[in-house]
């Protein structure tokens, strides 16, 4: 079948001199002063992005982009929704393309729910005409009738998040490119989101669809392609890729530190440094099953005066499944976390989580973490699967005579209190008169 | 053109059937649609930029709309006076500039009240001033909407200009007012405001489209700008009168495009005669300037998501 899209040779360099935030008219004369024969900008460090990715996507199709931090599935998705322009190679496209590398991008505070439907809808390509078709759709697959005509900036964040969200799900492209709009909102949200998007691919529209969530891209995809630095490391069923995903993910060694803050997770307002998995008083990934495991997370703050930032750890299972997702904010913690009130200065932190002994059961996990401020939540760095540890089973739980395994993702020890409801000659009574009948 | 696999590609078919705990149908369970014979859109080094530029521009004619209704929206929301500021402005400055160059100095006005006079040039000054200033900070304002959607970029400077269009609009409310208080009559020469308006709104695009695409890659314009908007005021005429300007210099002077449009403005609202060569001049370096704004702005475009 002739391809939809179709990717050929794509390259992308960034020059990471170009890239510095305080790019000014006396750095270029000074580079102009140093080396007067490169023609102004020194040539600096260059970086591709994106090196030779060439693939095809037949129409209908749900496609997923998968691969670590940094391995370019952004720089595609940019490219191909000509936010950014390719180094060399090309892609044609053969139907009306959509991205959604955000939800709520345009979003205004000061303006209403249906003001911002509409500002959001432009945004992102709509008519006028064809918002206003959709408008009670939109809404009320927010659920937020009754606040249509509040300001966002009162909306709550899971309020303003289906608020976006179902305003790009209303984009009706051929080809619609979708980046992580899942990592946010509850697990009901999360649920419908999923399935809106099945309805999308249903209609039989082109989905390309890159996410960390690697029960999503299970569920969603018929295929899925894995990029590695740049490069096109896998294709094929999405099964395969996934597993492949997990099987090149787990580093080992229970720590992860990027020495230098410019090739960190991070933006201009926080950067992680160091993610570290302690137990038993050493980094450890294999942690036993009856021993605390703490999540250290050391992290730059760039902004003066910083307030709301917070640290967010998800954990998952071998499936891709969220076991649990916790962050330094007070309604979330036992033990409060004074940092999360007060105002922070540049500098480096770090936060550390424990996750108490006898909970998790025995298998491999994933830590994702996330530098994030809140109110309304945005994401400051993210490093997806960045560590992965296995429980290790000490037979703490077994119970002798009993089997060796407990099911479930946890294993948690509960209290238990059994007691007697009725006086021991009353039920053998009834018992009894039950027998008779019988 | 080669339509068929090349070499380096595959082509990933849709699975035949698939099926997950959400209930996800089949995928492509439709008839596809058709696809054209020559592809919609192709992604090339150097294609950004290309002809269809103009009729993407009209595709996302209504995003200039709604950027525009979000500028005013939000400003007068968030000022307790609200619209009331944009007459302020003028008013006040006009205030300022009446009492010490008109009572104290005593600046000549061209016969008439001096506050009507440097208010006639106040109003669309103050339309310059504020689109070039906001129009400048626009791209760089708006980095979360480069690097996450694509649409024609040349939209946010057009739409900060805009905004400050329909201020300038509505502060015309006092200048009839002020006309009617010191009993100066409307002539026909009122007809010539539409093209004022439209040379200084295109003169403020030109400004503010440069100015916002250098912007993005050299920070210092934002600290400069306010600077030589400052020192531009005092080069056009006005807060005196055009035939202040010895004769020997006003050819020079004239340089200034908005030496003519200023004076115009002045003319059209108060009935004298107008300075068609100098308005004829303005005319050809508002559209040069244009023009190389244009030029400019188109071969930045690229590379504003990824330097913004």
């Amino acid at each position: 079948m002739k391809p939809i899209v179709r990717v050929e040779g794509l390259s992308k360099q960034y020059r990471l001199g170009a890239r510095a935030r305080h790019d000014t008219l006396r750095d270029s004369l000074m580079s102009v002063l140093k080396s007067p024969l490169r023609g102004g900008r020194g040539a600096g460090e260059t970086l591709w992005a994106l090196q030779d990715v060439s693939f095809e996507v037949a129409p209908g199709e749900v496609v997923g982009i998968v691969g670590r931090n940094g391995a370019g599935k952004s720089t595609l998705l940019k490219v191909l929704s000509r936010i950014t322009e390719p180094t060399s190679g090309r892609v044609e496209l053969y139907g009306r393309i959509g991205s959604l590398l955000e939800v709520g991008t345009g979003f205004h505070p000061e303006l209403t729910g249906r003001e911002n439907i509409y500002l959001n809808g432009a945004i992102l390509g709509m008519r006028r005409r064809e918002i206003g078709a959709k408008f009670d759709e939109i809404v009320a697959f927010a659920e937020v009738e009754r606040f249509i005509d509040t300001p966002v900036k009162r909306y709550s964040s899971g309020m303003y998040m289906r608020l976006a969200f179902a305003v790009a799900a209303h984009l009706e492209p051929e080809i619609l490119l979708v980046d992580e709009v899942l990592a946010v909102g509850d697990a009901a949200f999360q649920k419908k989101c999923l399935g809106k998007m099945g309805e999308v691919a249903r209609e039989g529209r082109t989905v390309l669809f890159v996410s960390h969530n690697m029960t999503a891209v299970n569920q969603l995809c018929s295929r899925a392609v894995m990029l590695s630095d740049g490069r096109l490391a896998l294709e094929g069923r999405t099964q395969e890729v996934v597993a492949e995903y997990f099987r090149a993910g787990s580093d080992g060694g229970g720590e992860r530190v990027w020495p230098d803050p410019k090739r960190a997770p991070g933006n201009r307002r926080m950067r992680l440094r160091a993610v570290r998995l302690i137990s038993g008083g050493h980094v450890n990934n294999e942690p036993d099953i009856d021993k605390e495991l703490a999540i250290e997370v050391e992290f730059w703050n760039l902004v003066p005066g910083a307030r709301n930032q917070a640290v967010n750890i998800y954990i998952s299972d071998a499936t891709g499944t969220v076991v649990l997702s916790t962050a330094n904010t007070p309604a979330a913690n036992s033990v409060e976390d004074d940092w999360f009130r007060q105002n922070h200065e540049p500098g480096l932190f770090r936060s550390v989580c424990t996750i108490p002994a006898n909970f998790l059961n025995e298998g491999t996990y994933y830590v994702t973490v996330y530098l994030v401020t809140l109110g309304p939540i945005s994401v400051e760095a993210e490093a997806p699967q960045v560590l992965s540890f296995n429980v290790f089973d000490t037979g703490v739980m077994r119970e002798p005579g009993a089997g060796g395994r407990w099911d479930g993702v946890v294993r948690v020890r509960l209290p238990w209190r059994t007691e007697p409801l009725t006086p021991p000659d009353a039920a053998t009574g009834d018992d009894a008169a039950g027998g008779a009948a019988a | 053109m080669d339509l068929t696999t090349s070499g380096s590609a595959s082509v990933l078919k849709p699975a035949a059937a698939l099926t997950d705990s959400t209930g996800t149908a089949p995928a492509g369970e439709s008839a596809p649609p058709t696809l054209p014979e020559s592809p919609l859109v192709t992604i090339e080094p150097g294609r950004a930029t290309g002809l269809g530029s103009m009729r993407d521009l009209w595709h996302y004619r209504e995003l200039l709309y709604f950027l525009v209704w979000r500028d005013l929206k939000v400003r007068y929301k968030q000022t307790a006076l609200g619209v009331a500021w944009v007459v302020m402005q003028p008013l006040l400055t006009t205030f300022v500039f009446s009492v010490f160059l008109g009572l104290l100095v005593r600046v000549p006005s061209d016969d008439v009240p001096y506050p009507v006079f440097v208010f006639a040039a106040m109003l669309p000054w103050t339309f310059f001033s504020g689109a070039v200033a906001t129009s400048g900070n626009s791209l760089v304002g708006s980095s979360h909407l480069i690097t996450k959607v694509y649409f024609p970029r040349v939209i946010i400077p057009m739409a900060a200009v805009g905004g400050r269009l329909v201020d300038f609009l509505v502060s015309f409310v006092v200048m009839a007012l002020l006309l009617a208080f010191y009993r100066i009559a409307p002539t026909w020469n009122l007809l010539m405001l539409p093209p004022l308006i439209l040379l200084l709104t295109l003169l403020a695009l030109a400004v503010g489209m440069w100015a916002s695409a250098s912007n993005v890659r050299y920070r210092d314009v934002a600290a400069i700008l306010p600077v030589l908007v400052q020192l531009w005021m005092f080069a056009s005429p006005v807060v005196y009168s055009l035939k202040m300007v010895p004769e020997r210099w006003r050819a020079l002077y004239s340089l200034n495009p908005l030496v003519g449009v200023i004076a115009g403005f002045r003319s059209a609202v108060l009935g004298h005669a107008f300075d068609w060569g100098a308005l004829a001049f303005s005319a050809a370096v508002t559209l040069g300037l244009l023009a190389f704004a244009a030029l400019t702005f188109r071969r930045m475009e690229k590379h504003f998501a990824d330097l913004v």
